[in-house]
């Protein structure tokens, strides 16, 4: 300790400059490690471990080391298989809507009704996420939408409880996710490249597959990716908008711990979706790896 | 048109405000008490909160545990002026929660309310203890039918006494369904030809798969495999048929997508109330009745207080505003003798007792049987 001192005395300024600095970041650095570690590394382990273990007689969990459960898994295959249809479409849907409203916001609009509009998206975040989707079961219902559409002579139909529904809750509850990183993304554009393809004489279309879409790539994958890990463990829009008949892995999540009590099998449930989520995240950063994103490129 | 008294505005308010998301169904689907009650079973120690000091002969509070917008409050600020002990009030989504904040220990609570087919669970795992009776000297057993306080009771010690109870039926729109259905028979048979498309089941493998037993004249609380893949068999060829498997029935009954459905009491009660075509019947052959009581959990912090609240509660001229509040039946009999004679002789609180007598309390065993829940499963993936 005291040789420590001495030494430290000893060194240049910018030396212990340094190491003050250094102990300062990991002050700072220390609240995020421990909730890092507290409330994501534990919850893993601890599902890990209960993946490996039995249901115990009165539900819950025992300690055991089997893989009975994993073997199990094929009994819910039904549930991924949804969810891995409908988590892709709704985020596609979402980069489809979503691409078009942040380019209006971040290249078109003025400043004020930009300002306006980027408020409107963000509203709806002011209330529950539960009520929001709850009020659609009305707007779809049969004093809804069908409701208008036969007053106006058009058939009425059915669309609450259906795989539309679904995407119709999924898109009107994600879209601001996807909505904001790519605005983000367009906002930075310098308008000069745009001028400059033109100029050099591209077509429009051009222009977008060559400058815009390749320079707003990474809110597109931020956005997406967002939306997608959301929609992997969706639960609320399912169980409200499909009327329970649009079974997510969530869903079977729910019924595994809640009314059977069987944490271990929900367990390997949830291991499983994270394996399954990590391995379609690996794949879609490497597809779009291979197209150069190009956020390199600028007129300074 | 009428007058309305305060009093019964008030009933009303408080029965408009119970809404129409069910209890079981509402945290159940914000997911926050299942992270919670998961949680608490992994790391007690990250949300269990610190032990109160009891002050005084019975302390300063007493927490309780039970469901939403189910006591008289005015109950509670009657209890705390004259005991000093000032309820603390946790509300719940399921008993599933219940269990596992229990299971992991530190909760705190005083009382809580399980309903009948957990309560053999606590007793197992050693979380409740038998109820000193003699500090509840308003529980007369002699008061309530013994089919309701026999469910309280395990290996011959009484550990919870009963709050209310109600039924599990269905609820049929008579402007749509006009063929005056009376058993599960005619549910399973009009929810494949004049429901079809316009029929919801609980989101719930005890009454869902109970019922369609019911339908083979079997047990509700069966466990057999034979039959219970005869209710499988019967659910799947259902499912085409059906508008929704959810427990939160009451918005498609009012938007006239569904004319018929799986309903608990209160729902029930609730839509005939705002709409009168709809009816509630319970099925010939029987089906559920349940009951919640109120038991004490193994090292209550303020164990006096928990009891003598429950005394309170249970003194017929308070049990009666508690009824009045939260709208379900009591099988107290001291305390139906001071309700209004149109609650009493309401046919859906209180069904005849021809139709209450073949239904059947649901068990533990029922409920957290791993084929049955493997079954709700195929059937919701269907």
């Amino acid at each position: 300790m005291t040789s420590g001192v001495a030494a430290a005395a000893a060194l240049p300024v910018g030396r212990a400059y340094r190491e003050r600095r250094s102990m300062v970041t990991a002050m700072l650095l220390l609240p995020t490690t421990l909730w890092f570690l507290l409330l994501l590394l534990m919850p893993l382990v601890v599902i890990l471990v209960f993946s490996f273990g039995e249901r115990a007689p009165a539900g819950g969990y025992q300690p055991a080391f089997t893989f009975a459960q994993y073997l199990n898994l094929p009994a819910r295959l039904k549930a991924f298989q949804n969810t891995l249809t409908l988590a892709p479409i709704g985020t596609v849907l979402c980069v489809l809507i979503a691409y078009p409203l942040a380019y209006y916001l971040a290249v078109k609009a003025g400043p004020r009704s930009k300002t306006l509009l980027l408020t409107l998206v963000i509203v709806p975040f002011w209330t529950s996420f539960l009520i929001r989707t709850y009020a659609w079961i009305f707007i779809l219902g049969g004093k809804g939408i069908p409701a208008l559409l036969a007053w106006i002579g058009l058939p009425e139909i059915r669309l609450i409880n259906t795989p539309f529904a679904v995407l119709v809750g999924i898109v009107y509850g994600y879209l601001p996710l996807m909505v904001f990183p790519i605005y983000v993304s367009l906002e930075k554009l310098d308008k000069r490249l745009l001028e400059a393809s033109a100029d050099l004489g591209a077509t429009p279309i051009g222009t977008f597959r060559q400058v815009t879409l390749p320079l707003s790539m990474p809110g597109l994958i931020t956005g997406s990716l967002l939306v997608f890990i959301y929609l992997m463990g969706e639960y609320l829009i399912p169980a409200l908008l499909g009327g329970g008949k649009v079974f997510f892995v969530g869903n079977a999540l729910v019924d595994l711990f809640l009314q059977s009590r069987n944490w271990p099998f929900g367990s390997a449930v949830a291991i499983g979706l994270v394996v399954i989520m990590l391995i379609a995240i690996a794949l879609y950063m490497r597809a779009l790896g291979r197209e150069r994103v190009r956020s390199d490129v600028s007129l300074v | 048109m009428d007058t309305i008294d305060r009093k019964t505005f008030m009933n009303l308010l408080w029965r408009y405000k119970r809404g129409s998301i069910s209890r079981r169904h509402f945290l159940g689907t914000s997911g926050l008490g299942l992270a919670t009650a998961v949680m608490a079973q992994a790391m007690p120690w990250l949300v269990a909160p610190k032990r109160a000091h009891a002050a005084g002969n019975i302390g300063d509070r007493v927490a309780i545990a039970t469901w939403p917008n189910y006591h008289d409050m005015s109950n509670f600020d009657t209890f705390a002026q004259q005991t000093g002990a000032k309820p603390q009030v946790n509300v719940f989504g399921s008993n599933e929660e219940m269990l596992a904040k229990l299971q992991a220990g530190g909760t705190g609570w005083d009382v809580f309310v399980p309903t009948n087919y957990t309560i053999s669970t606590y007793a197992s795992l050693d979380l409740i203890e038998p109820l000193d009776l003699s500090k509840l000297s308003n529980f007369d057993a002699s008061s309530y039918d013994h089919r309701f306080t026999e469910q309280g009771v395990v290996n011959g010690k009484v550990y919870a006494v009963p709050k209310d109870w109600g039924t599990t039926g269905f609820c049929v729109n008579t402007k749509k369904i006009t063929s005056n259905p009376t058993s599960w028979k005619n549910f399973w048979d009009l929810a494949m030809t004049d429901a079809s498309g316009r029929t919801t089941v609980h989101d719930y493998q005890l009454t869902t798969i109970g019922n369609a037993l019911k339908y083979y004249g079997y047990s509700f609380n069966s466990v057999d495999p034979k039959q219970l893949a005869q209710a499988e068999a019967l659910l799947l060829k259902a499912k085409p048929h059906l508008f929704a498997i959810t427990s939160d029935y009451q918005p498609a009954f009012r938007n006239g997508d569904a004319w018929l459905g799986v309903a608990w009491t209160g729902d029930a009660k609730q839509l005939h109330r705002d709409l009168p075509e709809i009816q509630y019947v319970v099925g010939r052959e029987g089906g559920e009745i349940w009951s919640d009581f109120y038991a004490v959990p193994k090292g209550a912090p303020h164990r006096e207080a928990g009891y003598a609240l429950i005394n309170f509660l249970m003194d017929p001229k308070i049990n009666a505003k508690e009824v009045m509040a939260h709208g379900y039946p009591t099988a107290d009999k001291r305390t139906n003798a001071l309700l209004p004679p149109e609650l009493v002789n309401d046919p859906i609180l209180h069904p005849a007792a021809d139709l209450l007598a073949p239904l059947e309390f649901g068990a533990a065993a029922t409920l957290t049987d791993p084929n049955r829940a493997e079954i709700m499963a195929r059937f919701k993936a269907a």
